[in-house]
């Protein structure tokens, strides 16, 4: 009998990258296989719900779990890997604040079913049937899993032990996680994120933060950015200012601003309010003098109409754990 | 909810951020001159419209606020020369965000009042709660209850 400890790994509404970002670890994999019992994913290996239903409660020492919780089948994987295992582990964006699938947020079920089902140019549907959670059918009924009218964190189902952010985490920065789980180091207070920083992008990010002023903004098509400076500075939206530390600053270095996948830095809660409260004392709306408040205002507006999504800016990730959480039905 | 002549009235929760050189000191004036306006509005005291970071007024929404007000010194009598302009660029770029979030813009006012301006004061928090009171309650949190997320629930 296997009397190493247990190690799942799952996804839920996800894209698969999660477990890539695993295995990326490359030959260290063989460690874990060395240490762990990979008892569990449906990824990498032939396992199944069976398996899993069969062990006791808590008999999984940690699960990784990635992907956020769109339909009634990721709530219920959830809450059972959350009984079988002692410590669960959000792994990854979606998982831990909803990444690109809680972007849906925006939008009502409705209206997702429309455009996905009855409007979409590549689809022929004639009688407008969307998927429904029971159909008649002459045999009898069929049931599929209830698609829920929002996506949500992981941490907003079960109870969640710790959360490795990013989309997907580095790989790095997991085998940081593995390898103190391996060396039995004691576990962090419950709550804690692993595999990042305390600080934010901007102390990875080698350029030039002296002048941080913006009188206009482009998109990246608009611009090929000098190496130099701060991104911000040329106009750039960076979310580097607003993001977690821990990839190293990839993106800026490559001169790609960062979308914010390491999810709000330490002690802030809403990723979108603090690049809000960030760009705001940056921007720069020309001389003041003579001008009126109404005036002033207007001049800020034709500067910020230069950013056409502003919740797909600053939320690309974090939407669904923001505190409004999407759109209000 | 309060009722008036039989019918019952929606009593707005409306959050005030008011800085402490201008907004509050007119505030103060509005209560010297024994002027009345509705109780509705919980006055927080900031030093400066520009501490009130965004993250402010969403928690406010979270925790119940129908409404958010953010009063600042006019542009150019910051105490702290800067921080009205800050808060007034951060308004202009949060109301992008509860528009794509579905919240009316009235729901997060920003305003210039001075130490003198007791009678604009009082103007406002009446406008405020008017203009809420049409709107009727935010409703926004708790909207997901279990029951209403899954489909056919
Ligand atoms: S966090 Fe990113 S890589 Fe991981 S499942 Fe989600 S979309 Fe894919
Ligand atoms: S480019 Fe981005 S990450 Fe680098 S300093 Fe500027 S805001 Fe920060
Ligand atoms: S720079 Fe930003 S977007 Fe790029 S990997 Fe790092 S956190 Fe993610």
């Amino acid at each position: 009998m296997n009397t190493k400890p247990k190690l799942g790994m799952y996804w839920a509404a996800s894209c698969g990258g999660c477990e890539v970002a695993l295995v990326n670890i490359n030959e260290k994999i063989l460690d874990v296989a060395a240490n762990f019992d990979f008892c569990f994913c449906p990824c990498l290996l032939d396992t199944k719900k069976k398996d899993i239903e069969e062990f006791a409660d808590g008999e999984i020492a940690v699960t990784f779990f990635n992907g956020a919780i769109r339909t009634e089948e990721n709530e219920e994987m959830a809450r059972l890997l959350r009984r079988k295992s002692q410590v669960l582990i959000a792994f990854g964006s979606c998982s831990y604040e909803g990444c690109i699938p809680g972007l849906s947020n925006m939008h009502t079920m409705a209206a997702h079913f429309k455009s996905i089902y009855i409007d979409n140019p590549t689809v022929d549907n004639p009688n407008g049937i969307v998927p429904k959670p029971q159909t008649q059918v002459p045999e009898g009924t069929l049931t599929i899993p209830a698609f829920y009218e929002r996506v949500r964190t992981l941490s907003q189902v079960v109870e969640v032990d710790y959360s490795i952010p990013g989309c997907p985490p580095e790989s790095g920065q997991v085998w940081h996680v593995i390898e103190e789980l391996i060396k039995g180091a004691p576990l962090p207070p419950k709550g804690s994120i692993l595999g990042a920083g305390s600080s934010t992008v901007c102390r990875e990010c080698p350029r030039d933060k002296t002048h941080r002023k913006v009188s206009r903004f482009y998109r990246t098509y608009e611009i090929i950015p000098a190496p130099e400076p701060c991104l911000i500075s040329q106009g750039v939206i960076c979310m580097g200012i607003a993001t977690a530390d821990g990839c190293g600053a990839l993106c800026p270095k490559v001169n790609m601003p960062c979308i914010g996948c390491y999810g709000p830095p330490e002690g802030v809660l809403d990723q979108g309010a603090k690049m809000i409260a960030v760009l705001g004392s940056m921007i720069d709306a020309g001389e003041r003098k003579g001008l009126s408040e109404d005036e002033m205002a207007r001049r800020v507006d034709l500067i910020l109409d230069s950013i056409p999504d502003y919740s797909g800016t600053f939320y690309k990730f974090s939407l669904a754990g923001s505190i409004l959480g999407g759109r209000r039905p | 909810m309060s009722e008036d002549d039989g019918r019952v009235v929606f009593e707005p929760k409306i959050v005030g951020f008011l800085c402490n050189w201008c907004s509050y000191a007119g505030a103060d004036k509005a209560g010297g001159l024994q002027r009345s306006y509705p109780p509705n509005v919980n006055i927080i005291r900031v030093m400066c419209s520009g501490r009130v970071d965004p993250q402010f007024v969403l928690k406010a929404y979270s925790a119940g606020a129908d409404g958010v007000l953010i009063l600042a010194c006019h542009l150019g009598d910051c105490h702290y020369k800067e921080g009205n302009y800050h808060a007034m660029q951060r308004h202009r770029m949060l109301l992008r965000i509860l528009s794509e979030h579905g919240i009316e813009n009235e729901r997060c006012r920003f305003d210039y009042v001075s130490a003198a301006d007791g009678d604009k004061f009082v103007k406002i928090m009446n406008e405020m709660v008017y203009t809420i009171r049409e709107l009727g309650p935010m409703d926004r949190l708790n909207c997901w209850s279990d029951n209403k997320l899954k489909q056919g629930g």
